[in-house]
């Protein structure tokens, strides 16, 4: 049943899976480039994607601590779990120039680099991934204290979020409170129905970019049965999570415990590489460095992504402030899971399990969180 | 996420005019700069940083040093000891320099009106003190006492002698210097910091202390103000810490939930106490 009334904000429509492509054309016709999972380097990566043969349909993942394999299975677009990388380069750019100083007779000019801000329409965003750029919104969103870029590529992003039909094995979005089930913050939702008979797409309207183009798209109305359906899938998901985390207490238990000996147990095994940090949808720290060309005469001031593991990171006059690797993985933690709450009044983790599955020796925050918590129980 | 129109990007220097350089100590340096953007002003409060930058160099969070009664002239004192901070040493009348600024928490000047104040500076720290110090004098009427204490390594290193000697001679003020190891024309104090703040006269349940120097420096320093009964929040301290950005995003500068930068870098010792007791944070 064909209907052109499915275009209010809250509204949902079905969207059969041969009318999928119709979506990422009318995104394009928009004028957004559309950023979709695809598969390189043996991964599920958010890339620009022309048509919907690029996404990874009939793939899937196995995550495991420092394990990451893909694997055939079914026919679904969505299958996989999380990308190897979430959004957050598109939004908070790993390394860009800031502004350029060309030196003259009179001393320097500085100028503002004008970047054309891409419009991006983000398709497959997770309900973790969703929470995880809210979360970095009230940090580089900040009205007082912008970071310019963030901003602006925000405010061009249209966001199809996905609702995922399967958890991983490191996933803990549940203890997180993020996930598995999107909320807010989307452009459109979809969620993936797949039995013996279909397969289609419940579209869930978000906001009024997302109505426009819900409108210009072949939705007939939902059913009840249709509704249902998706909220199974997410419930099913949710049910399916692959890890947990106790956050009772979690906030104390990590703040008045920093001499633990876990630390030392933890910095034995940690390789302070810094790929969680990378791999981590909420870590915004970052660094500035001038790169001068070799006449002397242009200086650029690059920011670029940074990692409280390395040594340079807390370096002052006099040495590193925090010089062992112990340290440096409590403080990635503690920000995490504790400080956070301080600094912006939330968690800053969502639970999406990257940090786990990209560690290189397998090292669990979930885990490291319940060692400290279990040696402190009172038998 | 509605769209909004972008404020000024904080990440931009101003260009200043350095107006004058000063060599203090063998590798310390003070200059003035004055901004060329038309803006004269430029407001800050005493204990708070700008970024500074030199172009072809980099940028560097120093403190600001000059008196907040005259906010068109913006002094630094400056040690050099890193690629920025030893070409600050070079810099003469009419070179160029950037500035982002000005940031951070300040020195707690006006709510320490009615009691005494208690000023306890080692080495460079005597900088971000002294705004406040000067601050202080200009409303001394309002202060019970103003009590100067000053450490150096030696007497070649301390900073802004004459001032010392102005301070020390000025009435309703007492102003006291000790170095750790003396010289053969030395004839003052020889000793830790310490020593003067167990001497200094002051009520310890009316007093504000403001503290700046080497973080064992100001450890012991707290210390011993406590033995005398000054309450933690009585006491304030200035953090260093690494900086990026200088607006709480590079994520550099966190200390425990702080972020020094602009929770920071003058905090009241009561909020910091547990965190200064931990190794590595």
């Amino acid at each position: 049943m064909k209907t052109d009334a499915i275009a209010q904000i809250g509204e949902s429509g079905v969207l059969a899976r041969s009318d999928f492509a119709k979506l990422l054309s009318t995104l394009q016709d928009e004028g957004y480039a559309v950023v979709g999972p695809t598969i390189r380097g043996g991964a599920v990566v958010y890339a620009e994607i022309d048509d919907e043969s690029e996404l990874p349909i009939g793939w899937t993942d196995e995550q495991e601590a420092g394990t990451y394999r893909l694997k055939r299975s079914g026919v679904a677009l969505f299958g996989y779990v999380a990308g190897a990388q979430s959004w957050k380069p598109n939004l908070f750019q790993p390394q860009r120039t800031l502004w350029t100083a060309r030196g003259n007779a009179d001393g320097f000019v500085i100028e503002a680099v004008a970047e054309d801000m891409p419009r991006q329409a983000f398709l497959g965003v997770r309900a973790c991934e969703l929470k995880a750029i809210s979360i970095q919104d009230h940090v580089l969103a900040d009205p007082a204290n912008p970071e310019s870029d963030y901003v602006a590529r925000r405010q061009e992003s249209f966001i199809v979020a996905v609702n995922c039909a399967k958890a991983g094995a490191t996933c803990f979005c549940v203890s997180m409170d993020a996930g598995p089930g999107v909320e807010a913050g989307y452009d459109l939702a979809l969620t993936e129905l797949i039995d013996d008979v279909r397969h289609d797409f419940l579209v869930e309207i978000g906001s009024p970019r997302g109505a426009s183009i819900a409108a210009r798209l072949p939705l007939t109305t939902a059913s009840g049965g249709d509704i249902d359906a998706a909220e199974a899938v997410v419930s099913e998901t949710a049910a399916g999570m692959g890890r947990t985390l106790n956050t009772v207490g979690l906030k104390s238990l990590l703040q008045d415990n920093p001499d633990h000996a876990q630390w030392d147990d933890v910095a034995a095994r940690c390789l302070s590489c810094g790929n969680c940090t990378f791999a981590c949808p909420t870590c915004f720290c970052h660094s500035t460095e001038d790169v001068t060309t070799i006449d002397g005469e242009v200086a650029e001031r690059q920011q670029r992504w940074d990692s409280c593991f390395s040594l340079d990171f807390s370096y002052i006059r006099g040495g590193a402030v925090r010089p062992g690797v112990a340290s440096r993985y409590r403080q990635w933690m503690t920000h995490k899971l504790a400080n956070w709450f301080d600094q912006f009044g939330e968690s800053g983790c969502v639970g999406c399990g990257r940090c786990i599955t990209w560690c290189p020796s397998g090292i669990d925050i979930t885990a490291e969180a319940a060692a400290i918590r279990d040696s402190l129980r009172e038998d | 996420m509605a769209k909004s129109p972008l404020p000024a990007d904080p990440m931009l220097p101003r260009r200043f005019r350095v107006v004058e350089n000063t060599r203090e100590t063998v590798d310390t340096y003070t200059f003035s700069i004055a901004a060329m953007d038309g803006v004269s002003e430029f407001s800050f409060a005493p204990g708070q940083f700008n970024m500074l930058y030199l172009f072809g160099y980099g940028e560097v969070p120093i403190s600001i040093c000059g008196d907040p009664a005259q906010p068109g002239l913006l002094v630094h004192t400056v040690r050099a000891t890193g690629s920025v901070t030893q070409a600050f040493a070079s810099l003469k009348a009419g070179d160029m320099i950037g500035v982002r600024g000005p940031f951070g928490s300040s020195w707690p000047v006006a709510a320490a009106e009615g009691g005494d104040v208690l000023i306890v500076a080692g080495g460079l720290g005597l900088a971000p003190l002294r705004s406040a110090i000067y601050r202080l004098l200009a409303r001394e009427g309002r202060y019970r006492r103003i009590v100067i204490l000053y450490g150096a390594r030696s007497p070649d290193t301390i900073l802004f002698a004459e001032e010392l000697k102005r301070w020390r001679d000025q009435p309703g003020i007492s102003c006291d210097i000790t170095v750790d190891y003396a010289d053969a024309n030395w004839q003052g104090r020889v000793g830790v910091i310490t020593q003067l703040i167990a001497q200094a006269e002051f009520d310890p349940q009316q007093v504000v202390a403001l503290i700046c120097g080497p973080e064992i420096m100001m450890r012991f320093s707290v210390a011993a103000l406590k033995s005398l009964g000054v309450s933690d929040a009585s006491i304030h301290v200035s953090l260093e810490r690494s900086m990026k950005c200088a607006l709480g995003h590079c994520g550099h500068c966190q200390f425990g939930p702080l972020f020094v930068c602009k929770d920071g870098p003058v905090l009241p010792y009561d909020q910091i106490a547990t965190l200064l007791g931990v190794a590595e944070l």
